[in-house]
């Protein structure tokens, strides 16, 4: 079997390179690339191996019959602002999301933009991912890529408690996404999250991202617009915060965010974990909160001047 | 029968596993294990069979660290549970790595078990010959006793006694005398008391160990428990010259410093 597959393995790589045309490579390549239907499988002396590869273990994947397939798919499935523009496919991405711990738990603000290249593809994306009602996970990066392994994040969680009674602490269920994600590191997976929860330990932020880096902080913002949120965080962040003047930090950071970054935008959207879980606050319209904070600034000035002209 | 007792992947036509059964006759051929939870500590107890005079005591374990906070002590075939331990010892680094976090006693023995069972669904393997009793502590500070079967069933214990020619009349001995929220020194007692009713009297016959929450295993020396044997055996001699019934365990008015 062995020399068969090899031949099969180099056909489809001078088919990949528009090298050969032959109609070996043409059956070989069009069994790897059609997902959709299961077509006759068991003609195909390559398709049952890939059958079988395919109705496997929900967890693994098929890759491209290709002699590297991670480079291969770093180079033609890769996600990145701007240098994926000449790629087929040109992944959902561009965000700004944040979150903060302080003295009265969590705060995860994020926006709501979707763009694939210079497009924007959608402008109400749910990029808080809860994925119990005592964790949530946020989106960054490919959307694709957060919402199937955090919903994967899910199901690991509920098994741990069916098996232990008793719920998932943050630290491991961050860690188990972080050994998923080096499973498939080099793959070309994009995802940048934070896992958030409270647990026994009181509440918990943890950074993830696809190379299975695995930080642990008090305050994180991740995505294209995460420099802004940054200098708008940094500035005002204090541990003593009151509940309200923390959602407000948060509102004004995705603001700023999405002000200035073109990959962010739409809705923000604000949740609080608490010790029983979390609970969503609200959704903005980052367009109202320009002009609302706009009119702030006014008044603001408008009582500064009085009082320089009053002292 | 004879026919359905050669493969562990065969049932017996009422119903058994022959090769668990046969499992089960390997742990009582053991030295016995005793383990009593009291109100704030376990106390685990080995039979300490004669050993060759030229053997070195020191390196034969029935009482293992399985963790930090999780104590095994075995019944049955040495070499089967030297390789179950070690397959239980990294199990539980392994949940260290993973979950940040130390894993619970019930989760240990449900691994345990799982393991065991494993070995009594597969052709070629038999299962291990080995009964085990955990001892530790549970997140929110109580005292626990799992014990796990050859045939891969865990239960938790209150008391509970395995191995040995006579496990089964320490169990009933053990029904009696239990009661909960013993102290440190009304456990040892009991323990000893249970081991008595198998071992030759003698410290050298028996070996214990007392598990405190918070603290390591901690193996009490012989003294000690020549000094436990000895007032039991007071006491028994006592109730048997004033021709009442045995003394019950919990009921001693002198306090034992262990």
């Amino acid at each position: 079997m062995a020399p068969r597959k090899e031949n099969t393995e180099r056909k489809a790589f001078q088919y990949a390179r528009g090298m050969s045309r032959s109609k070996e490579a043409e059956r070989t390549m069009e069994a790897v690339l059609d997902t959709g239907g299961r077509g006759d499988w068991k003609q195909d002396a390559y398709g049952s191996e890939l059958a079988q590869a395919m109705c496997a273990h929900p967890r693994s994947f098929t890759i491209p019959a290709v002699p590297d397939p991670a480079a291969y798919c770093k180079q033609n499935f890769g996600v990145g602002y701007g240098t994926d523009t000449e790629q087929a496919v040109q992944f959902a991405k561009g965000t700004t999301t944040l979150a903060f711990k302080f003295q009265g738990g969590i705060i995860v603000s994020v926006d709501s933009r979707s763009t694939m290249g210079p497009y924007i593809a959608s402008g109400t994306v749910k990029k808080v991912i809860e994925i119990n009602p005592y964790l949530l996970g946020t989106m960054a990066g490919g959307a694709a890529d957060c919402a199937f392994w955090e919903r994967n994040l899910g199901m690991q969680c509920r098994l741990y408690e069916l098996r232990n009674k008793e719920r998932i602490s943050v630290a491991a269920a961050s860690k188990l996404l972080a050994n998923t994600m080096f499973q498939y590191r080099g793959y070309g997976l994009s995802m940048g999250t934070m896992v958030t929860g409270w647990d026994r330990t009181g509440p918990q932020l943890y950074y993830v991202d696809n190379d299975a880096t695995r930080l642990h902080g008090n305050l994180f913002s991740v995505g294209s617009g995460s420099t802004y949120a940054y200098g708008v965080l940094d500035s005002r962040y204090r541990y003593d915060l009151t509940v309200e003047e923390a959602i407000d930090l948060g509102k004004r950071a995705i603001y700023h965010a999405t002000h200035r970054d073109a990959y962010s935008g739409g809705t923000c959207n604000l949740y609080h974990v608490q010790e029983n879980g979390w609970v969503k606050i609200g959704s903005w319209d980052v367009n109202e909160l320009h002009y609302l904070y706009a009119d702030e600034k006014e008044n603001a000035a408008g009582a500064a001047e009085e009082k320089v002209a009053s002292s | 029968m004879a026919r359905y007792d050669r493969a562990i992947t065969v049932f017996s036509p009422d119903g058994k596993l022959f090769q668990i059964d046969y499992a089960f006759e390997a742990v009582k051929k053991a030295s016995a294990v005793v383990a009593v939870r009291a109100a704030d500590t376990v106390i685990l107890g080995v039979e300490r069979k004669t050993i060759a005079k030229l053997q070195d005591p020191r390196t034969i374990r029935k009482i293992v660290k399985l963790d930090t906070h999780a104590t095994l002590a075995f019944a049955g075939l040495n070499a089967d549970a030297r390789v179950l331990i070690e397959k239980t010892r990294i199990e539980c680094q392994s949940y260290r790595l993973t979950c940040e976090d130390a894993p619970s006693l019930e989760y240990i023995a449900r691994f345990i078990a799982r393991t065991q069972q494993r070995y009594t669904q597969r052709g070629g393997v038999r299962p291990f010959g080995v009964s085990s009793i955990l001892a530790g502590f549970n997140t929110d500070g109580a005292p626990q006793i799992y014990q796990i079967d050859p045939s891969g069933t865990y239960f938790g214990w209150k008391a509970n006694a395995i191995g040995g020619r006579n496990f089964k009349g320490m169990r009933e001995f053990l029904e009696k005398e239990w009661q909960e929220g013993l102290s440190q020194a009304e456990a040892t007692k009991l323990t000893v008391k249970a081991l008595l009713e198998v071992v030759d009297s003698g410290s050298k016959n028996m070996e214990l160990v007392v598990i405190r929450r918070g603290e390591p295993a901690a193996t009490m020396s012989d003294e000690s428990v020549q000094a436990v044997v000895d007032q039991v055996e007071a006491e028994m001699e006592e109730a048997k010259t004033r021709g009442g019934s045995a003394s019950g365990g919990a009921s001693s008015a002198t306090a034992m410093e262990t």
